[in-house]
């Protein structure tokens, strides 16, 4: 049995330490990764933690071996974790499609800073958004989630663990510099008081059991390694026995469920924060710091009489579109500031265009937008 | 209570960032206000430009970036030189007067120069000079209490120096008596 984490109280902590807090809190016992800045952290507070805990921390010889051994160490029945930014992302995309073709829990975190290629290593950018969505080859369904405080990096890396477990794939936090080294208070709750969901184990037995048979929840039972249950799992497509069947029927049968597993329970899985949103005229859609960085714009908007609300994605992926395109029927338009030059405004008109407008506030990262650029965005859509 | 915002400048190794923990940690933790701390820095690892900014306030803190400062504490030149623009009109100036010698600001900025790495030096180490700042810091500005200030610097430094911390910091507290 693992001992549990004995930490709670209140705390002035730093993001990337309350990101590690939290993934102990959820019964992460394995850490591989390779430092990076502003992610460092990270590892830095697991490699002094995890070995009080009877848990196990590796740094790698980079990131590729990384995200491998957080994979292995999943099906071996661990939590496990890496945190990395933009440029060790790029080199995890290959295996993420393998943890998301084998349906193996984890949780991958990428603390943003300015791209592409090493760009701004200790500067701050949301680049990696569109990269978490479609950076390995292939279709599969992920979830994204974007802090904007220490605190909430500490609350999402559980609810991240906790996606992870209950839907079966690499769950990704998507925050940025200016939040992973962001020092606020931190609250942590006795860990009996968190909700922590568990591995679901198979009830059958071995013979009966099929690794990737699924019943009515679209998500096969684990069996636990060491349990005498025949096992096969790889990254070709793959039959209910988990043996590689190279047919079309088979793929049919095999990749749509990857995406539907998550886009049928889309609306467990999305958390929004509203403010003002229900009679506004402007509905401005920002996540992660940029969802904070923008609320001075907003009120010099609000004291030149326009209707504003903010509309923060805390889930970005599966993108929330039903909201979107509820809010696009009423509203009329949206603005979208982003520390890139315009990934997630994409997602937005996608869901938008046939009802009103989307302007996008673009920022290449190392800084954070001008708010008068804001405010006269939000003016171009409530007078256009 | 309005917000406060509070922008430290200096060089890697001056203790920025400590000393913006230290002052979040205060009033975050002891004085049960809302803080926000944030950091930047280049790639060095010593030496380079480094800057740290707190906003305290009563509600939770929305903008966490310091663009208009209620308090610039400057620890070097070119901290001073890279930061007094964002300074309030009336703001508060507290500076490392062997280190910034070099002033430009208007003088209804609240000028108050201490020789904080001297300080540090003649109590026999220059690694608490910001130490002996947060001491001429919490008596000027009277933003965060002295009891949160002290038991905030005794959470956050190695316990064999807490003397030598306690020591710096009143040191800083008490030089404002010299000024009047």
């Amino acid at each position: 049995m693992l001992k549990k984490s004995k930490l709670h109280g209140e705390f002035f902590m730093q993001g990337d330490i309350a990101c590690a807090e939290g993934a102990i809190a959820a019964g992460c016992r394995f850490f591989g990764g390779y430092p990076i800045t502003p992610a460092s952290e990270i590892a830095e507070r697991m490699s002094y933690r995890l070995p009080m805990l009877d848990g196990v921390f590796v740094q790698f010889e980079d990131e590729i071996a990384s995200i491998t051994s957080i994979l292995g160490a999943s099906w071996a029945g661990m939590k496990s974790m890496t945190a990395t930014s933009g440029p060790g992302w790029s080199l995890m995309n290959e295996n993420i499609g393998l943890g998301m073709m084998m349906e193996t829990p984890c949780v991958l975190i990428n603390v943003q800073r300015g791209s592409p290629s090493t760009g701004l290593p200790t500067s701050w950018g949301q680049s990696d958004m569109m990269q978490a969505k479609w950076g390995s080859h292939g279709d599969y369904g992920s979830i994204s989630l974007c802090p904007k405080s220490p605190q909430e990096f500490f609350d999402l890396t559980i609810v991240a663990f906790n996606y992870s477990e209950k839907y079966r794939l690499p769950v990704f936090i998507l925050t940025d510099a200016i939040v992973g080294h962001m020092t606020e208070k931190v609250i942590i709750p006795p860990v009996d008081e968190l909700e922590i969901i568990e591995r679901k184990y198979t009830t059958k037995k071995p013979g009966e059991y099929l690794p990737y048979k699924v019943e009515k929840d679209m998500v096969p039972d684990f069996a636990k390694a060491g349990d005498g249950y025949r096992y096969h799992t790889t990254g070709l497509t793959h039959d209910e026995r988990g043996y590689p069947v190279m047919t079309e029927e088979c793929q049919w049968k095999c990749v749509p469920r990857l995406v539907e597993k998550i886009t049928k329970n889309a609306d467990n899985i999305i958390l929004l924060e509203e403010r003002d949103v229900e009679d506004a005229d402007v509905v401005v859609v920002a996540y992660g710091i940029t969802a904070r960085t923008v609320v001075p714009a907003i009120e010099a908007a609000k004291k030149k009489g326009i209707k504003v609300g903010l509309l923060r994605l805390i889930t970005v992926w599966p993108f929330p579109e039903k909201r979107i395109k509820e809010l696009a029927q009423k509203v009329k338009g949206f603005v979208v500031p982003e520390l890139n030059l315009g990934q997630i405004v994409l997602e937005v008109e996608r869901c938008s265009a046939k009802y009103v407008t989307t302007k996008s506030i673009t920022h290449p990262g190392g800084g954070i937008h001008k708010i008068e650029n804001i405010v006269k965005a939000i003016e171009k859509v409530a007078y256009e | 209570m309005k917000e406060q915002k509070i922008k430290i400048s200096g060089f890697g190794g001056q203790g920025v960032i400590l000393s913006a923990y230290i002052i979040g940690k205060a009033a975050s933790i002891y004085d049960k206000k809302n803080a926000s701390m944030t950091q930047a820095y280049g790639p060095e690892a010593r030496g380079g430009a480094c800057s740290s900014q707190v906003v305290i306030s009563p509600k939770e803190v929305d903008y966490p970036l310091v663009d208009n400062a209620d308090v610039l504490i400057a620890l070097s030149q070119e901290g001073y030189d890279k930061f007094i623009s964002i300074l309030k009109k009336d703001g508060i100036l507290l500076y490392d007067s062997d280190l910034v010698e070099n002033l430009k600001h208007s003088s209804k900025i609240k000028s108050n120069p201490i020789p904080a790495t001297r300080v540090a030096e003649e109590l026999g180490n220059k690694i608490v000079a910001n130490v002996v700042m947060m001491g001429f810091f919490t008596a000027v500005a009277k933003m965060v209490s002295i009891e949160a200030m002290k038991q905030s610097i005794q959470e956050s430094v190695p316990s064999k120096y807490t003397e030598l911390n306690m020591r710096a910091f009143d040191k800083g507290y008490n030089y404002i008596k010299n000024l009047k």
